[in-house]
């Protein structure tokens, strides 16, 4: 009875220093990962409560990261709405010639992932005769523009009802004042709730930790656009804010090589894009569901 | 016998919790340590997850959820389904199925633990976890869905932690359970049970541009399935209940369960059915995420032989159901119950979630079959839940065989020999 005992505390013993060496091993990884995060990071702020000390020095921390993380000297800055701006775009879809020069610009301009070829824009090649996506190919890889094809750039449709921020659990997305739809990359939790209820697929998850080679990095960035974003958390397109909000513009229109992109200051009489808006037949891509876009899509003729 | 002193005798029921959880034969060791080593098979799987980034699993930008969030929508079915022993017990006084509600009570228990452990594994920070408690982060309530899930689930597991403690607690010192205690929160926990998954079902069928999932009836249909699952799994482990241990628990139980699942079976199948004829009668673009479900387009058709199975597991359970009694068909209620609980598992998970993302809302094709990394980490998650599960079993048969019990000065060694030959004599 005694050694039955005794043999049956030491299989225990074995039994739970097994346990817990297996569990050390198993959580080893993450040990690495939390050392990777800072405390700084770790309590920081979402961005509509931080005061101006704190943006800065979160700006200021971002800075420092990308030099160490990608040997890139860049400027980060914060780039706010201007009262009495609504930005719209249109898109002449006669003219559209399907080159794509517009989600290259899009992928450069952004700081998107090099291994992936990542780009806010996907262009589809499209059969006469349908507007149906079914009849629809992304994927392309022929002389434009071919016979019988129109071709249909989207991306984000900057929605004024947009079922992405409604469906956020923790504001992280959200739209701000001029109507741009905007993600705080540091408060994210990477549920992706919002890519599933996003209509235009317009939303693209960071699956790893972007790579970009220094010397390609855009040094231009802003806190809520392009700034390289951190594994795990979902972007989108941004109308280029950290461009569109200083007057200048979007990076896919001014790459366009046929004038088919039009944008601007929906709020401005005077404004191209209002033209386009008062004079030509526009639509919007699945209307019926209720999103509202404030991206526009027009034939010539 | 005088009043125990609670200040006393509750920290000695959760040492006895733990201890109790730490004894048992060799049966019950290979079956704990078995799960032990699949959780820490998942645990390693997550932690690499979790530093290379959710591209190491299969999913990608047009299926943005995969098997983590099938399983997490099964789950809180599960966990739901619980409740059909909570039901009979409270609201029909059944006095037999009293006498083993906790079986519903742990189902709920574990269940939830394993839908919150398969939303931790989804989300690509972790770390950021405390954005979404109100308070402290910001809580997007009530617009979004999730911050719903968030409530329902969280009060869920809360209260059947408090029925499942205070019944135990209560047998533990040899007292009656006081019923302003619990009661009022077993009636609330009724309504809750149907609001998780009603919640859960929402959280799909709210998306407009997903027609796949934007149907009224879905959560009616996740409801129905619900009601078969979370009965399935009872019945299953009041079996091995019987076999394993010397409690006394009589068939009563088992017979209300097959005959819940009778009903709730061919609901289940009826609702199904409704919705299939709706989506392929009509055509056109709502139905094509069906259309690949059940048929596959343009030679994409990963999902066919899995929803084909699951109708007929689901078919079949129902028919055996139906055929079958108790007492005397026990092997064929036994299978039923896997059947329903496997093609349930396919059809509330795998074939619910992923046509919601095939194809993609702007009709793009980009087929998804779950990874390795994926299957670890499920299967790890499905071990931490079988766990919690037996420990939860095996306390409540010892507590209420009385071989846990509090004893004024009890020596630890003959409680040790007390609880083990009781509780886990095979």
């Amino acid at each position: 009875m005694k050694t039955k005992t005794t043999r049956r505390t030491h299989l225990k013993v074995l039994g739970a220093t097994l346990g817990g060496a297996g569990f050390l091993k198993a959580v080893a990884p993450l040990a690495q990962w939390t050392g990777d995060l800072d405390l700084d990071g770790f309590l920081q702020n979402h961005y509509k409560e931080l005061g101006p000390d704190e943006l800065a020095s979160v700006l200021a921390r971002h800075e420092e990261a990308c030099k160490a993380d990608y040997g890139a000297d860049v400027e980060i800055r914060d780039v706010r709405p201007t009262p009495g701006v609504v930005f719209g775009y249109a898109l002449n879809l006669s003219i559209c010639n399907g080159c794509r020069k517009c989600a290259e610009a899009c992928h450069q301009e952004n700081n998107h992932d090099r291994a992936s070829h990542q780009s806010y824009i996907r262009v589809f090649e499209m059969q006469k005769g349908s507007m149906d996506f079914e009849h629809g190919d992304a994927g392309y890889d022929h002389a434009v523009p071919a016979k019988d094809k129109f071709y249909m750039p989207v991306q984000c449709q900057q929605c004024e009802n947009a079922p992405c921020v409604k469906v956020c659990p923790v504001e992280a997305t959200w739209q701000e004042s001029d109507g741009i739809v905007v993600v705080d990359y540091d408060w994210c939790i990477g549920c992706r709730y919002c890519e599933a209820a996003c209509p235009y697929h317009a939303r693209r998850f960071n699956w790893h930790k972007p790579e970009i080679p220094a010397e390609e990095v855009n040094p231009d960035q802003a806190y809520l656009s392009n700034r390289i974003r951190p594994q795990g958390v979902i972007e989108k397109c941004t109308f280029c804010l950290h461009r569109t909000r200083e007057g200048r513009l979007p990076a896919c229109l001014e790459a366009c090589p046929t004038g088919s992109r039009v944008f601007g200051n929906m709020l401005d009489p005077d404004s191209e894009i209002r033209w386009i808006l008062e004079n030509k037949r526009v639509f919007v891509l699945k209307e019926e569901l209720g999103t509202k876009p404030r991206f526009f899509y027009f034939f010539d003729e | 016998m005088s009043r125990p002193d609670h200040t006393q005798s509750y920290p000695r029921f959760l040492w006895r919790c733990v201890l109790s959880s730490l004894e048992g034969n060799g049966y019950y060791f290979a079956w704990m340590g078995g799960l032990f080593v699949l959780m820490l098979i998942g645990l390693d799987a997550f932690s690499g997850q979790t530093v290379e980034g959710m591209g190491v699993t299969a999913m990608s930008d047009h299926v943005s959820w995969g098997i983590y969030i099938a399983n997490l929508t099964y789950f809180v079915g599960l966990a739901a389904g619980g409740v059909m022993m909570v039901i009979p017990a409270y609201l029909y006084k059944d006095h037999e199925m009293h006498k083993v509600v906790l079986a519903g009570e742990f189902l709920a228990i574990a269940a939830i633990v394993v839908a919150l452990g398969f939303v931790a594994v989804d989300i690509g920070r972790p770390d950021r976890f405390w954005h979404i408690i109100p308070g402290i982060g910001r809580f997007n309530w009530p617009m979004s869905m999730l911050t719903w899930d968030v409530i329902v689930l969280s009060g869920y597991l809360l209260f059947n932690l408090h029925v499942a403690g205070y019944l135990l607690y209560t047998r533990f010192i040899g007292e009656q359970p006081s019923a302003r205690f619990y009661v009022p929160v077993v009636l609330l926990s009724i309504v809750w049970a149907v609001s998780i998954h009603t919640v859960t079902a929402f959280l799909y069928s709210g998306l407009g541009g997903r027609p796949f999932w934007n149907t009224a009836i879905l959560a009616p249909r996740f409801i129905a399935s619900a009601f078969v699952t979370g009965p399935a799994f009872i019945l299953l482990a009041l079996q091995i209940v019987r076999r394993v241990t010397d409690f006394d628990m009589g068939v009563g139980p088992l017979r209300t369960l097959v005959a819940i699942m009778r009903v709730t079976a061919i609901v289940n199948l009826f609702l199904m059915l409704s919705e299939v004829f709706t989506l392929f009668y009509t055509g056109g673009a709502h139905a094509v995420g069906a259309r690949y479900l059940y048929l596959g387009i343009d030679g994409h058709d990963a999902l066919v032989p899995w929803i084909w199975s699951s109708m007929a597991l689901n078919f079949t359970s129902a028919v055996l159901f139906v055929f079958s009694g108790v007492r005397k068909h026990r092997f064929r209620v036994n299978v039923a119950c896997v059947f329903a609980l496997v093609g349930i598992w396919i059809e509330k998970g795998m074939g619910l979630i992923v046509p919601g993302f095939v194809p993609s809302t702007l009709h793009e094709i980009v087929e998804y079959v779950p990874n390795l990394v994926e299957w670890k980490v499920s299967i790890g998650l499905w071990a931490l839940g079988l766990m919690i599960y037996t420990i939860g079993a095996k306390l409540s048969v010892a507590v209420y065989t009385g071989a846990e019990r509090l004893k004024p000065a009890s020596n630890p060694d003959t409680d040790d020999n007390a609880s083990s030959t009781k509780a886990s004599t095979p």
